[in-house]
């Protein structure tokens, strides 16, 4: 369980964490979503103490993280920045960890093998691919047997088995009652895995939510239906909780509210002839897009600039 | 090369081998400190450089020494005032400069690598990390000095003997005088980690504790006489000097006291470390 009230993390001038509050609540998989400069990974680096929030509290299963005697239990991080000094062998770098908690070997023997590191544990980590390297650094969250799992962009530099491997033991640790808090710029990927989404931008908490709400939200199903007499089509359709839009002059009609089932029985009973009788689903990432729009840090110029 | 991807199901996660025995212990951070000093390579030849120096450049001083007054020249200026003593400890300052290096690199390698952020979450409480790398650090290169200076004066020694400068191991004073050369190089390792921790850079580390060991001595020629004279002595690397001086001439502290003015810029050092370590993000 992590617990962040009015979370405010300022650099100079920039606000890079503006007074977020959420709960991530165990047995899940929490997705962390948002575009880059978000203030994901500060966030992140506050759960665990390495950055001071400005104002606010962080708690890891009620207290802060430095006051736990065993924070490698309780919280187990892969940063998105690369926390591994590249003169050492995997094994020596897990080992070295593992002595301040009084890890056993075996168990670090253990974590080698469930990311698959067996054959290059031997090797220095610099000389590690990205993969490899992430491997290691979620091999590194593991160790601890953490009740809460905090992964910043664990896809990064994985190839599609990685991508796979990362998901099936992301939902294996919520089945275990863990808590799993996993960070991405990518809404297909969080689709995929996360049962709860925390939506940030710019530093601030844009949606708290189900993965469906959160579709639902961004304007839910949209039916798209086209006829010859659209002013008479409304008529027919109108009632409670039913929206209906169109331009003038189109035969076009957007409904939300009713299934196209219900739409071509009603326009059957009126005897009026449908062309069209379309439902569109919004998408995810256009959920996402929509939520995020007015918040991304770097937008890329829609027109190139003309020269002077 | 492969990497086997493991996909098993959700039993992949090995049931806790661990649980309430796990705690941060400052005996366990030493372990770890210990553990990552000698997983690096640059431990081992840095460490191997710092005892060649000691041994080898006194050696060398020794002989040559000896090839002059075996040739009946006149003795070179640099040398005129000689001992075995002292041409056995030729080596110190070369030995401090790898020694110091060492001292700063286990501290800032940490920053420059990354792996600062593995190691502070896994000690959130910081301070037990910066004190354990000064003391696993600092009785390494008080060991590595210790050795050195040793094994330098018995080789010299050898060298020397039946010469007018002859000493011997057993001579008064020159076991503690060897004894405080190393305990010159453990404090000197201790300011690198506290230098390195402070300036969370290795070049910057780097010429910190060049500066003060090797520069700063220089720079005080440009003060006035009457406050030269009164400042010296208590420079790091003069105070440093005195702990290890055979014969203490009137401008010079006693070793006893060189060693507490030195042990002052040490806490000096150490406290900006652990302030910035506390203070500052990671």
């Amino acid at each position: 369980m992590i617990e962040a009230r009015e979370l405010t993390k300022q650099y100079g001038a920039k606000t890079a964490v503006d007074g977020v509050t959420f709960t991530v609540r165990p047995g899940v998989v929490t997705g962390f979503l948002g575009p880059n400069g978000a203030g994901k990974s500060t966030t992140m680096r506050m759960i665990i103490g390495l950055d001071a929030p400005t104002s606010g509290t962080v708690t890891v299963n009620g207290r802060r993280y430095a006051q736990h005697s065993a924070p490698l239990h309780e919280v187990g991080a892969l940063l998105e920045a690369r926390s591994i000094h590249p003169g050492r062998s995997a094994f020596d770098h897990l080992m070295a960890l593992a002595y301040t908690h009084g890890i056993s070997r075996a168990r670090v023997a253990e974590v080698i093998e469930l990311t698959g590191l067996q054959s290059v544990a031997g090797r220095r980590a610099g000389a590690f691919s990205l993969g490899m390297g992430q491997r290691l650094g979620i091999a590194a969250a593991l160790l601890g047997d953490p009740q809460t799992v905090m992964l910043d962009e664990p896809v990064n530099g994985l190839d599609p088995e990685g991508v796979l491997w990362i998901r099936t033991l992301l939902t294996a640790l919520a089945a275990e009652g863990r808590t799993v808090f996993v960070s991405s710029h990518l809404m297909s990927e969080m689709a995929l895995v996360a049962d709860h989404l925390i939506v940030v931008g710019r530093g601030r908490v844009l949606a708290d939510t189900t993965v469906r709400e959160l579709v639902m939200r961004a304007g839910g199903d949209t039916v798209v239906v086209a006829t010859a007499d659209p002013a008479h089509l409304r008529q027919v359709l109108a009632g409670p909780g039913v929206e209906v839009s169109g331009h003038p002059g189109s035969e076009q009609l957007s409904v939300t509210g009713l299934s196209t089932r219900e739409i071509g029985l009603k326009a059957a009973e009126h005897g009026l002839a449908l062309f069209e009788l379309t439902a569109k689903t919004v998408s995810l990432e256009e959920a996402f897009m929509d939520l995020t729009k007015e918040s991304v840090e770097f937008h890329a110029a829609s027109t190139p600039a003309r020269a002077a | 090369m492969t990497i086997t991807v493991d996909t098993r199901n959700p039993q992949a996660v090995p049931a806790p081998p661990t649980g309430s025995h796990l705690k941060v212990t400052g005996r366990r951070v030493l372990r770890s400190e210990w553990a990552k000093l000698w997983s690096l390579r640059s431990t081992w030849i840095t460490l191997g450089l710092g005892l060649l120096f000691l041994c080898v450049f006194g050696t060398i001083a020794a002989l040559r020494y000896k090839s002059v007054l075996n040739s009946g020249q006149p003795m070179d200026p640099d040398f005129a005032d000689a001992t075995t003593y002292s041409l056995a400890l030729f080596g110190v300052p070369f030995s401090l400069i790898a020694l110091g290096v060492l001292g700063v690199l286990t501290a800032s390698g940490e920053y420059s690598s990354g792996m600062i952020r593995s190691t502070l979450a896994a000690v959130p409480r910081r301070l037990p990390v910066l004190w354990s790398k000064a003391a696993v650090y600092g009785a390494l290169a008080f060991v590595i000095g210790t050795v050195g200076a040793l094994v330098g004066f018995m080789i010299s020694s050898g060298v020397l003997s039946g010469t007018a400068v002859a000493m011997n191991i057993s001579d008064g004073g020159v076991l503690r005088s060897l004894l405080g050369a190393g305990l010159y190089l453990g404090v000197v390792g201790v300011i690198g980690v506290a230098l390195g921790t402070l300036l969370r850079s290795t070049a910057g580390g780097i010429s910190a504790l060049v500066g003060t060991f090797l520069l700063v001595p220089g720079l005080m020629s440009l003060l006035p006489r009457s406050w030269r004279a009164d400042l010296t002595p208590y420079l790091p690397s003069n105070a440093g000097e005195s702990i290890f001086a055979l014969h203490h001439s009137a401008g010079t502290l006693s070793a006893g006291a060189g060693l507490l003015v030195l042990l002052g810029w040490t806490v000096l050092a150490l406290g900006g470390a652990a302030y910035r370590l506390m203070r500052a993000d990671a």
